[in-house]
């Protein structure tokens, strides 16, 4: 493994009593894009402002390209950031808000010129460098804050929610230009969000944060397809949870609603008699015993929801409820409340909660 | 809903004539002066007055000395109190509310007590030391209004994320205060120093006690000796707090807009 750019070691933040980041660890390699997800109070944005240096660590340390930075203020840790709500200066034009950075350092006129047009051109809005803030559209402001952050060649770019404020569409299609610029460019970067599609369709790993600790750091696919914590499966993903009890732990046998399945080799340490909580992604589920699937349980069909091309369908399993979706098929009837049937799926996709 | 809106005329044109009408009989009799025609008389008078000239100056320098304390003064403090100490926010807007409550009179005599020319701080030993002590005395005067305007304005922006958003670019606060804030609040911190010289040109209670030649004491002087210069004064002065009345309004247009505040 290479050696990390940034490395954040066993970092604690602390107000009064209150332990906002607990212990938190993490190392980013260069041109690495990494995202925080979590929800609201986890401690994702904390982390993010005390590796930009707006809040000092209560204990540990921040490292960038080999340097301790723990201690240095926001304006000498050449850190590039966008914020969620923009914050672009609305007394200068766009061109200035870019070349602001650049005039700081005392570059030259014809080199903020320069820059400032090389920065339009990269966020693709190269006729707007006259126009001021409150002319702009939110997704416009938001790829003017991103050359802003971007324009003095900044050794880490940190990305603060900068997508919430926006609406869905326009969310979309920023955030594939942000991984575009990031790739192009190289820049290592720093990720905060709470959509969890967010995180997954554009980083490379993902840092799931939930009382001021990461309680899972992978890649979208991992995070995603294993789970290592009950927190991670839930948040990440739609999730369907069975409580089960291990009947013979040697075989992997576990018992849903008195029905058996055969869990092999994912029951670790439990012992026969332990109760534990099952997980099933919807798209790992398939109404009826499909080829392929060594697992089955049967139920009741609870509810039923014609989306169009989807039908989300409800089966109930004694005192569990699990959500699945077809494909609208217009020979097929859709199934009909109150019926009996039967959930098919690999038992690899069955995940142990712990 | 008809007469809703009567009434409502009603009230205004009572309310206009009882402002109006005092102005327009001062206006027509300081007009008087000249036995059976109107005539500008009483103003050529008062306007080629040398000591009208030298107090009204007197007065127009001590309002921009002011004007100079109370923006070095306020808004910084205010800047940090938005940033860093909200907390302290409704202690310092208690005692920005002061001066109204104090009587100028009492403040002026502190000063007498406090900085005679045996104390330490002998501002009354000499002249300059006494027109430092009134402009401070002035600037304490106009903090109600002067602190309201530079809150006000700073309320319209993101004080906190705007100076993260320069700290990362790599400015310090200088910078930050200078070329981020002050431009952005420039319009609120104009109105607050127009409010400032309404109120130094025609303060009276502070210069005539610290026994200074301001424009106050002297209006006061006019009107205690003449019978048309003091109507015709009084237009002009009105006619100065108007302008400075619509000098804010005309700057405000050119107000920095947020993307919040496009109009």
């Amino acid at each position: 493994m290479a050696e990390p750019f940034l490395s954040i070691q066993h970092v604690r933040k602390s107000y009064g009593t209150n332990t906002v980041v607990q212990d938190f660890s993490l190392d980013v390699e260069p041109g690495e894009f990494v995202s925080f997800l979590g929800p609201s109070g986890c401690g994702k944005t904390t982390v993010l402002r005390m590796v930009a240096g707006f809040e000092e660590p209560s204990a540990g340390k921040i490292v960038v390209g080999g340097k301790d930075i723990t201690r240095l203020k926001p304006n000498q840790r050449n850190v590039g950031m966008v914020f969620q709500a923009y914050a672009l200066f609305p007394n200068l034009t766009v061109a200035q808000n870019i070349g602001f950075g650049l005039k700081v350092a005392g570059m030259s006129k014809p080199a903020i010129d320069s820059r400032v047009a090389e920065m339009l051109d990269i966020i693709k809005l190269p006729q707007m460098a006259d126009r001021y803030p409150y002319q702009l559209s939110g997704g416009q402001q938001q790829r003017i804050a991103l050359a802003r952050a971007i324009a003095p060649k900044p050794k880490l770019l940190l990305l603060d929610e900068p997508l919430s404020a926006l609406d869905a569409k326009v969310r979309v299609s920023l955030r594939e230009e942000i991984r575009s610029i990031q790739k192009k460019l190289g820049i290592t970067t720093i990720f905060v969000t709470h959509d969890q599609e967010e995180a997954l369709s554009i980083s490379d790993r993902i840092a799931v944060m939930y009382g001021g600790r990461a309680e899972q750091v992978g890649t979208p696919f991992e995070i995603y397809n294993r789970p290592a914590t009950k927190f991670v499966a839930n948040f990440v993903g739609t999730l369907n949870v069975l409580e089960g009890k291990v009947t013979d732990a040697a075989s992997g046998k576990v018992q849903v609603n008195s029905q058996e399945v055969s869990l092999k080799g994912k029951l670790n340490g439990s012992k026969s008699g332990d109760t534990l909580s099952l997980a099933l992604r919807p798209e790992a589920i398939s109404l009826g015993r499909q080829p392929g699937h060594d697992a089955s349980l049967s139920g009741e069909i609870a509810e039923v929801h014609f989306l169009g091309s989807v039908i989300r369908v409800r089966v109930g399993i004694g005192g569990n409820t699990v959500s699945l979706d077809t494909f609208n098929n217009s020979t097929t009837p859709p199934p009909v409340v109150g019926d009996k049937a039967d959930i098919s799926f690999s038992s690899g996709d069955m995940l142990v909660l712990h | 809903m008809k007469t809703g809106r009567f009434w409502a005329w009603v009230v205004f044109i009572l309310g206009a004539a009882y402002f109006f009408i005092p102005l327009i009989a001062t206006a027509e009799f300081s007009m008087r002066m000249r036995r059976g025609a109107y005539s500008f008389d009483a103003y050529q008078i008062v306007l080629g007055d040398a000591r009208f000239q030298a107090t009204f100056m007197y007065s127009v320098v001590a309002a921009i000395f002011t004007i100079i304390l109370g923006v070095l003064v306020v808004v910084p403090a205010a800047y940090w109190i938005r940033l860093r100490l909200p907390q302290l926010r409704p202690i310092v807007e208690f005692i920005t509310l002061l001066p109204l409550v104090i009587p100028a009179i009492v403040i002026v005599f502190g000063y007498i007590r406090m900085y005679g020319s045996n104390s330490p701080l002998p501002f009354l030993a000499n002249d300059t030391a006494t027109n430092a002590l009134l402009v401070i005395g002035y600037a304490t005067l106009s903090l109600p209004y002067m602190y309201r305007a530079v809150d006000t304005g700073l309320r319209t922006i993101d004080v906190r994320t705007l100076t993260e958003a320069a700290q990362i670019l790599g400015a310090g606060w200088s910078t930050i205060i200078t070329r981020v804030i002050l431009p952005n609040v420039l319009i609120a911190v104009l109105s607050g120093a127009f409010l400032t010289f309404a109120i130094v040109i025609g303060e009276f209670t502070m210069a005539s006690l610290l026994n200074r030649p301001a424009f106050g004491p002297y209006l006061q002087n006019i009107g205690a000796n003449r019978a048309y210069e003091p109507a015709a004064l009084a237009i002009i002065a009105f006619a100065i707090t108007w302008g400075c009345m619509s000098l804010i309004q005309i700057l405000s247009r050119f107000a920095p807009k947020s993307a919040n505040r496009p109009n």
